[in-house]
């Protein structure tokens, strides 16, 4: 009943208490849509097949199909376990959905509905149609979607037909926030302070919160991963927090009961996995810090963490093992924790699943749909020590060739670099503490900046150089213009800067603004990453775009001298793991690893000069959707009189809801969007006075 | 500089001589000495254009000069100018005096080199006529009229740009036009004319023999507007250009029409509505960077090959996102140009009207480094005939059933790009996803029978390698249309979404089951039988159904093959395709 593989699996992993297997690197497929990679592709077997099949015994009887009642790359791994168990699969999808990796890889495919979940993925009438149609005999639920739901599991029972992953109790018991909440403080697990109970209305919101004291934050009672959630300040944000996250757990999960508990000021999110058996066996793996987190989704893992000693550890591991026996827990589950500056920790809710395995669910050519979870890939490393572990990361990271869609790759370089971060000083508020504006991107410094330039100057001369090679067998032979030092001026961040290059064979030798650099690469202008050395530095670049009119387009990170770390005591493996997020909220940052150049002769500057500025929208008084999405809510009409920064309307997208405010003060014009309406990235919403 | 040079030499020689000969000879020294003067003088002044003034004002309105336009464009040190000496011939109305008369006239010609490769040029510049400033400015601006505009072209300024365009044509090298001209100098009258004439004739001449492309740089206005109608290709620059026949004020005083120069016969204007222009540049430098940039995409001539140019893209790579770029639903749209960036040689495209008759795509792009023509029908847009936006999120008003149609502009569109290809040896690769012609009255009436069979002529008429591959639909007419076996096509593909028939299901069983009970069946029945790539591969109507990843591969395979193609054609003077 425990499931077929998720229960034996980890229990002979269990064996090595929570020692990882010794990889030395680990990786898994990114999207790739100009190369693929070999390499990494077999590693992510790898992978798939330590944490997937370990202990499986062919001779054990299974079912002969199952439904996967899940989209990307869970449903993939379940599906792919599936096969080599030789277990026929069903998979279901969304309309959006249909061409999409899992479908083609199960052997039958049903779609359950349009691409809102709440009318596809969670849509149950659908599902169990699909069920009954294809004469599937179990299904497996992934996790998210209907994984935990245990309305869900009981109408599964009610037909016979079975349900892979822990049972309705556990499901009941944990999946739900209060009574998980209830649960824990009965087996003497600490528990935030809080309001036990659903909240009614939003001034009942206020309320309480006022009873808790300020900071308290608002979750959604059926919710997870940071969807439905938020943190107020005062009386004004507990009632707006009310409604956004009531809206978005009704959307997310179908279920809007919120509940009201005090927020833990500059704490560190830090679980622990445990594994339970039906014989009321449980026990507790090492933990993970998931402090890195955007709108409490994670951003970078991290194991061991380097904050817990080992009295905090066994404390926490114990308490984890305590709450999963009082749940009767018989299966891989994870228990998340805050942890306050002085190692107070506290349960914060716990999985009725085990996280953390590598794949893709995308690849070339794969729809990634605005109505999902903007995750597309995980990255996970390993090392003998964390410098190891994070230098690998950083070069994993500038491996990625992802094209077509915003990223977060900048700003995860950039974390794993911060000092803050690399001295361990973390907390779940780092990011909004160290990019209090947004992460603008890398700040380069002087040396990078020049590499930078070098780098792009030889660049643009390996390009002019190879217009000139054409096949001889013309009519009329091509006299190549004879110039031994190109004179450029290359525009960065509004700066200009003086170089000169000259090339012999595969080497430049390029000055900027005076200092001299000699830059090496294969010069291969069709790869989308192109390795170089500027004098012996190793670096990876990748050029993303380029103009006729000189415009380049160039990813380079710089990476920091990870000897020159602090290095920490350390023992067994350290892993480091971040998450490949799309990007799709208004307060996203830009793929700021991107460097915007314009290269030109010099004479082509000097003339450059006299042509004339064009003139730009003023984007004040326009209001564009920042991605692509559905309009939720529209606030105004025209003739209206907003003020800066009011909300105008509501745009979900990536199932977050994002509030589109004024630019300034005005009076609305027209209003080109309704609620419903599905929305394109640039297209305009409102136009004020 | 270096021409003041080359004088300074000249001189330095002719004084050795001189004094080698002494007394015998010191009459002609003195004359020698005068003559080197008078040179250098001449070309000083030819240099200088008309003058630091004119030079600064040209400046100020984010313009460069002729000879500034030339630089740019031209490898460094290879311009090779003839013609600097002419002078207008004009005597009327004070011409003849001396202050209104300029060595090189109205415009720079000569020869040079793009990335290595012969080209020759004329670039028309407003110089001199400096007495005569507050008139022309007033005329640029206000366009009343076309007589004094700077760079007006006289009898002596066409005479230069004839010269270098019989050169190029004997010599079989292409032709590039700056253009930058107030239109005929009114004070020459017939000889102007006459000058106009000349051109355009050489342009027919050349046509189909050289590719000649035209560079709108400043006002074009008049008969200065048919030299570059008669070209290949006709670029513009943003907000400083402009082609009309008539200025806006004649305009208004004959049709009562209030209108600006930029509606009236701006970039925007060519580019997107009257399908005049084949694209617009942001300014000078840009529209130059990118001249050279497509300059290299051309052969020389008729008698050369397709260029081919050093590539590292491997030609076998193969694309696996192309295996799931056509969507299941055949009224779902996709982007063509996602297909064609993902075939061609590291994704370089070079887009032929990008902004007019959008549900075709025309193109150059290199294939393991020779330069082919892209067409391609667009999925994402229905017709720029039709009121609605075909692609239109918010309104949800987009019409599956019309995408990626051909209408009259985007047969037009497409037949003019074919049949340069075809005059210039460059292999035509199609991307067919057509669900057939544009219904309706204002088709009809605007003569889309007569404008679509010119799209069927150019394809039909091509003897240059075609390559074709079907992704989705290919219905009716425009399956015949484009590029297809019929029409000769070398290779034809179908991708596995491909569905050739003479109309979809729905449509079809209307006609076929009229009154039938069952039409849920019937269209059923019928995409099983028709909405597939069987009933034409059975038939050889294609030569093979192709695994989409693989597209490239195949193409830069055949190409090879085909580079050696030769078709004879039965002699005669030349074709009548239906304008």
């Amino acid at each position: 009943m425990a499931g077929f593989w998720v229960g034996t699996a980890p229990l002979v992993a269990a064996g090595r208490r929570g020692r990882w297997p010794p990889q030395q690197l680990m990786l898994s497929a990114a999207l790739r849509t100009l190369k693929h990679v070999l390499y990494y592709s077999r590693q992510c077997l790898m992978v798939s097949r330590n944490l997937g099949s370990v202990g499986y015994d062919p001779n054990e009887k299974t079912f002969d199909k199952i439904l996967v009642a899940n989209r990307g790359e869970i449903a993939c791994r379940v599906i792919r376990t599936c096969k080599k168990m030789g277990i026929k699969t069903v998979a279901i999808h969304s309309d959006v959905d249909a061409s999409s990796v899992h479908v083609k890889m199960a052997d039958e495919a049903v779609c359950v509905g349009p691409a809102p979940t709440s009318k596809s993925y969670l849509n149950m009438d659908a599902i169990m149609e699909a069920i009954k149609k294809t004469r599937a005999q179990a299904v497996h639920p992934g996790y998210g979607f209907l994984s935990e739901n245990k309305e869900f599991a009981r109408c599964l029972a009610a037909e016979d037909v079975v349900f892979i992953g822990p049972d309705t109790h556990a499901i009941q018991a944990m999946g739900d926030k209060i009574e998980s909440k209830l649960l824990a403080k009965k087996a003497e697990v600490n528990t935030i302070p809080g309001f036990d109970g659903v909240v009614k209305d939003a001034e009942e919101a206020v309320r309480i919160a006022r009873e808790i004291g300020y900071p308290v934050m608002i979750k959604a009672s059926a919710g997870g991963g940071g969807k439905g959630m938020r943190i107020a300040w005062d009386d004004e944000e507990t009632r707006d927090g009310f409604r956004l996250s009531s809206q978005e757990a009704a959307s997310s999960f179908g279920d809007d009961r919120l509940l009201i508990e005090k927020f833990i000021d500059n704490p560190r999110h830090i679980e622990i996995q445990v594994l339970g058996d039906k014989h009321g066996n449980a026990l507790w793996l090492n933990e993970r810090e998931c402090s890195i987190q955007r709108r409490n989704q994670k951003v970078v893992e991290e194991a061991p963490s380097i904050f817990l000693d080992a009295e905090t550890r066994r404390a926490m591991g114990e308490q984890a093992v305590a709450l999963a026996r009082a749940v009767k827990y018989s299966s891989a589950g994870t228990v998340e924790f805050l942890v306050d500056s002085k190692k107070n920790f506290y349960f914060l809710e716990m999985n009725t699943r085990l996280q953390v395995r590598v794949d893709s669910g995308i690849q070339p050519g794969s729809d990634i749909s605005i109505y999902y979870d903007p995750m597309i890939s995980k990255l996970i490393t390993y090392g003998s020590d964390r410098t190891e572990a994070l230098k690998r990361m950083a070069d994993a990271l500038d491996n990625y060739v992802i094209r077509g869609v915003t990223h977060n790759i900048a700003l995860l370089r950039e974390v794993i670099i911060n000092s803050r971060f690399v001295k361990g000083d973390i907390s779940t508020k780092f990011l909004s503490d160290v990019y209090p504006d947004g992460f603008k991107g890398h700040m380069l410094t002087k040396s990078e900046k020049n590499q930078l330039l070098a780098i792009a100057s030889s660049l643009f001369v390996a390009f002019q150089l190879r217009a000139q090679h054409f096949q001889e067998n013309s009519r009329m032979p091509v006299i190549k213009p004879d110039i031994a030092n190109w004179e450029l001026s290359v525009k960065l961040h509004d700066k200009v800067h003086t170089v000169v290059a000259s090339n012999n064979g595969s080497v430049f030798s390029v000055e900027v603004d005076g200092s001299k650099l000699n830059v090496t690469s294969t010069w291969n202008l069709a790869s989308p990453l192109l390795s170089v050395s500027v004098d012996g530095t190793q670096r990876t670049v990748q050029c993303l775009s380029r103009e006729a009119g000189g415009n380049m387009s160039i990813q380079f990170l710089g990476t920091v001298d990870l000897t020159l770390w602090p290095r920490l005591e350390c023992s067994g493996t350290v892993m480091a793991h971040c998450s490949l997020d799309l990007l799709g909220s208004s307060d996203a940052p830009t793929s700021a690893s991107q460097y915007k150049v314009n290269i030109l002769t010099r004479l082509a500057a000097e003339l450059n000069k006299f042509m004339l500025e064009k003139v730009t929208e003023d984007t004040s008084s326009v209001l564009r959707s920042p991605m692509p999405g559905v309009v939720v809510a529209v606030s105004v009409k025209p003739g209206d009189a907003v003020a800066e920064g009011q909300e105008i309307c509501v745009i979900e997208a990536m199932k977050m809801q994002n509030s589109m405010t004024a630019g300034k003060t005005g009076t609305v014009k027209s209003v080109h969007c309704q609620a419903g309406d599905t929305v394109g990235e640039g297209d305009l919403l409102v136009e004020l006075e | 500089m270096a021409a003041a040079l080359r004088v300074a030499a000249v001189g330095a020689r002719l004084s050795v001589l001189a004094s080698g000969l002494r007394a015998a000879v010191r009459s002609l020294c003195s004359q020698a000495t005068s003559v080197n003067e008078r040179i250098e003088n001449k070309r000083r002044t030819a240099l200088l254009g008309g003058g630091q003034r004119r030079i600064d004002a040209q400046h100020k309105r984010g313009k460069l000069t002729a000879r500034e336009r030339i630089s740019l464009l031209l490898d460094p040190g290879s311009f090779v100018e003839s013609d600097m000496f002419v002078e207008h011939r004009c005597a009327d109305f004070g011409m003849a005096a001396d202050k209104n008369k300029f060595p090189g006239d109205s415009v720079v010609t000569g020869r040079g080199r793009i990335n290595g490769r012969l080209v020759y040029v004329f670039s028309q510049q407003i110089i001199g006529w400096a007495q005569w400033l507050p008139l022309v400015i007033s005329a640029l601006w206000e366009a009343e009229d076309f007589t004094v505009f700077g760079g007006s072209l006289s009898g002596a300024h066409a005479q230069k740009i004839c010269k270098i365009m019989d050169q190029a044509i004997t010599v079989g090298a292409p032709v590039i036009g700056l253009n930058d001209s107030g239109g005929a100098r009114i004070q020459e009258g017939v000889e102007s004319l006459a000058g106009y004439a000349d051109i355009f004739l050489r342009n027919v001449t050349a046509s189909g023999v050289i590719p000649q492309i035209s560079l709108i740089m400043g006002p074009c206005a008049g008969g200065a507007v048919y030299s570059p109608a008669l070209t290949d290709f006709t670029f513009m620059v943003k907000d400083t250009s402009y082609l009309f026949i008539t200025g806006p004020d004649v305009v208004k005083s004959v049709t009562n029409e209030d209108v600006t120069q930029e509606e009236l016969g701006g970039a925007k204007t060519h580019t997107t509505m009257s399908g005049v222009a084949h694209r617009a540049f942001e300014n000078d430098v840009d529209a130059l960077c990118n001249l050279r940039d497509f300059f290299n995409y051309l052969p020389l001539s008729s008698q050369d090959p397709a260029p081919v140019r050093e590539c590292h893209d491997p030609s076998d790579r193969l694309v696996p996102e192309l295996d799931t770029i056509v969507p299941l639903e055949s009224t779902k749209a996709y982007n063509m140009v996602d297909i064609i960036h993902s075939v061609v040689d590291e994704r370089e495209f070079f887009e032929i009207m990008p902004n007019y008759a959008k549900n075709i795509i025309v193109g150059f792009a290199r294939m393991n480094g020779r330069t082919v023509g892209i067409v391609g029908n667009q999925p994402k847009v229905a017709s720029d005939s039709i009121s609605f936006t075909p692609w239109n999120y918010a309104r949800r008003q987009y019409r599956p059933y019309f995408a990626g149609c051909l209408d009259i502009n985007s047969s037009v569109k497409g037949a003019r790009f074919v049949r340069f290809c075809d005059a210039f040896n460059i292999p035509l690769i199609t991307f067919v996803d057509v669900p057939g012609f544009l219904p309706g009255t204002a088709q009809e009436y605007g003569g889309i029978i007569r404008h679509g069979a010119k799209l069927l002529y150019a394809f039909a008429e091509a003897t240059v390698p075609k390559v074709t591959v079907i992704t989705r639909k290919a219905y009716g007419g425009a399956y015949d249309v484009m590029s297809s076996k019929h029409l000769c096509g070398d290779t034809n593909y179908a991708w596995p979404t491909a569905e050739i028939a003479v109309m979809g299901a729905k449509g079809a069983v209307e006609i076929i089951f009229k009154g039938h009970e069952n039409v849920e069946a019937a269209q059923a029945e019928y995409i099983e039988k028709f909405a597939n790539p069987f009933p034409a591969a059975v038939r050889g109507f294609v030569d093979d159904i192709i695994q989409p990843s693989s597209t490239r591969a195949r193409i830069c395979c055949d190409l090879d093959v085909l580079a050696s193609k030769k078709v004879q054609r039965p002699w005669r003077k030349h074709a009548n395709i239906p304008l």
